[in-house]
């Protein structure tokens, strides 16, 4: 106390250790906030802790996580994708179709992945190629997207998948360990090594911080754009695999309103929806998050729509803590 | 610039135009004047949620909570309605206003006084006031025996030929065109959407604005409530379900530029029509209700790119110059 008063500004002797720095992350209040609901579950209700039933609270929130990964770097690079759900829908659509006509699992999952890249690119495209606002676009293209599904199915279904299908919804890797979190957390290393470990995710966050900067320090801040969309289009086509499998069955109002809570899952990670500041790990704890909330407040009986002030409360409350408290901290 | 606004708009009514005399030219019915005053008494709603969504738009936020804000103030007052029939209509409508008023502060305060951004703070409060819908009813509907006679005959009554409905959209229409175009608050909109610094300099609040904008949206959020349940004499929790993209769509439309700004209470309505006629004109030349959704996506791809153009020209040059030679 005595320093302060003597220089007007306190300038410390060192940096704060990185294990201090790291105690005050985005990423540690997130995971407070997991094991918090966690121990708020188990004592709630006796049917949480085992193993089975925490098997299945990971399915709440996988399929939406592996959007969200990529959602998170498109986010960062301050664009926006609002069609993924929409994308979805058309995956599973066209998987749907090629399954009528007896196709084997493989070329199904080729289908899959192929409409999903092709969207994105045609986002990509739209966004980078004419330079025109994302958020708009994909409002678009999102009804674009899913209306085609509608315009091929109507209000019919699609089912009979081959029966080899039914794993990478279904399956279990070992034991209560499911193929869709296996899948979720390689995804996110390859997420992470892509975002934080190479010069293309520095790219990301620098386009995200200034893309006139960026395109000046020799980023090719269009190729960029167009690659995160069609990365972001191929994890919406791997969504639409996992959860068509899961579901057995494809009506064109698969996945409605994912794309909110996508974006839900990556801003509540840490992701500035201004872009240019991140983590995947924040995205990873995120989906956790979600994933725990929503299961937890289903074992407890408590409806669907319910739950949704919920996720939007904590969506609020997290954002506006640390505004409030740094406001706080400035006023003093 | 302004010229080239102009130009715009008639480009639009033209595009109206010529859809609806292809249509007439298979379906002459469709211009019948009955008609047309069914898809304008169709589309006021759209109209006039375009119209506070562009107060939003213009200061470079977006009110993604407006379908849900009108979906709880809608069911406030049908609830009202059902368990207190005597009290007069015009009491239900302030009720209404005051109700999606107060919703819109809410988003306002969280945006001017913590600085959230607004794509979140009305995400969130997005699914709060649906959520919230659910609570207040448990999840039931209030049907059309529930509701007094008089409340689901109001909005039908005609005065003039045309229906009252339609009359209180034409009134907000002029209201929004006397408030953007011959009041300090209106031109503050666009001042903070077209340039946030230099509004600071010329003493405009900008987070104050921006709340004001959403009191706005808010406003008739809540007047659309309770048009949209007494017109369909029906209120549950999923009315006006993925609304929000609808009417943002109609702002794109209309030519209100994302981006803050630019855009006119004329696009907005209009934009809002050139929608609202593509939906009434689909049944007509037979094509499924299930590609609606398609062809409405197309549109506002199409929108985009065609909004994008024209306002290229205002653009910075520099910038293109230094992109297109990377």
């Amino acid at each position: 106390m005595s320093d302060t008063t003597l220089s007007p500004r306190s300038i410390p002797d060192r940096l704060e250790s990185p294990l201090a720095s790291a105690l005050k992350s985005w990423e540690m209040l997130l995971a407070l906030v997991a094991v918090a609901i966690f121990i708020f579950n188990s004592l709630a209700t006796p049917y949480f802790l085992n193993p089975w039933s925490l098997s299945d609270a990971t399915f709440n929130f996988t399929e939406r996580g592996i959007i969200a990964l990529a959602m998170a770097m498109v986010i960062i690079s301050g664009e926006i994708d609002l069609s993924v759900a929409g994308i979805l829908a058309l995956a599973s659509t066209a998987m749907g179709a090629a399954a009528q006509f007896g196709v084997d699992v493989p070329v199904l999952i080729a289908i899959g992945l192929a409409v999903g890249v092709l969207c994105g690119a045609f986002n990509g495209l739209l966004v980078s190629g004419l330079g025109l606002p994302s958020i708009v676009v994909t409002i678009g293209t999102m009804s674009l997207f899913r209306g085609i599904s509608y315009i091929v199915l109507g209000d019919q279904a699609y089912r009979g998948y081959p029966s080899g299908f039914s794993f990478f919804g279904q399956g279990y890797v070992y034991w209560v360990i499911s193929f869709e979190i296996v899948l979720f957390l390689v995804m996110a290393a390859i997420f992470y090594v892509l975002l934080h470990r190479t010069s293309f995710g520095r790219s990301v966050f620098a386009i995200g911080n200034n893309a006139m900067a960026a395109q000046f320090s020799g980023i090719r801040v269009r190729r960029v754009k167009f690659v995160l969309f069609c990365l972001t289009g191929l994890m919406a086509g791997l969504a639409a695999i996992l959860l068509t499998s899961r579901l057995g069955s494809t009506r064109p109002s698969i996945a409605f309103a994912w794309e909110l809570e996508v974006v839900t899952i990556v801003v509540l990670g840490g992701v500035s929806i201004l872009g240019g500041a991140g983590s995947i790990l924040g995205v990873v704890i995120a989906g956790f998050v979600m994933g725990l909330v929503t299961f937890g407040l289903g074992l407890l009986n408590v409806p669907g729509i319910v739950m949704s002030i919920f996720v939007g409360l904590m969506l609020i409350t997290v954002i506006a803590i640390p505004i409030v408290a740094r406001r706080i901290k400035s006023r003093r | 610039m302004q010229a080239l606004l102009k130009h715009r708009e008639l480009i639009l009514v033209g595009a109206i135009a010529v859809l609806v005399g292809l249509i007439a030219l298979r379906f002459p019915g469709f211009i019948a004047p009955r008609n047309i005053v069914r898809v304008f008494d169709d589309t006021s709603i759209l109209m006039m949620l375009a119209l506070g969504q562009m107060v939003v738009i213009l200061t470079r936020c977006i009110d993604l909570s407006i379908a849900a804000n009108l979906a709880l103030c809608g069911m406030i007052v049908a609830m009202i309605n059902a368990a207190f029939p005597d009290i007069p209509i015009p009491a239900l409508i302030v009720v209404g206003v005051a109700c999606g008023a107060a919703l819109g502060a809410v988003n306002g305060l969280l945006v001017w006084k913590l600085d959230i951004p607004s794509i979140v703070v009305t995400l969130g409060t997005m699914t709060i006031f649906r959520g919230s819908i659910f609570l207040l009813s448990s999840g039931e509907w209030v049907n059309a025996h529930q509701m007094s006679a008089a409340f689901k005959a109001f909005p039908r009554t005609e005065f003039l030929w045309i229906p009252v409905f339609s009359w209180i959209a034409i009134a907000v229409i002029a209201l929004f065109f006397v408030l953007m175009t011959r009041t300090p608050l209106g031109r503050s909109f666009y001042a903070v959407g077209v340039n946030p610094t230099a509004s600071v300099y010329t003493g405009i609040d900008v987070g104050r604005t921006r709340f004001f904008a959403f009191v706005v949206s808010g406003i008739v959020a809540g007047l659309a409530g309770y048009l949209w349940v007494s017109r369909y004499a029906v209120a549950y929790v999923d009315i006006a379900g993925g609304f929000e993209l609808e009417v943002v769509a109609a702002c794109v439309i209309g030519g209100i530029s994302i981006a803050g700004g630019i855009g006119t209470v004329a696009g907005a309505v209009l934009g809002a029509l050139f929608l609202g006629v593509v939906k009434n004109a689909l049944p007509v030349i037979d094509v499924s209700p299930f590609a609606q959704m398609a062809i409405s996506g197309a549109v506002i791809v199409i929108a985009v790119i065609f909004n994008a153009r024209a306002e290229r020209k205002t653009g910075r040059i520099i910038l293109r110059k230094a992109e297109a030679s990377a």
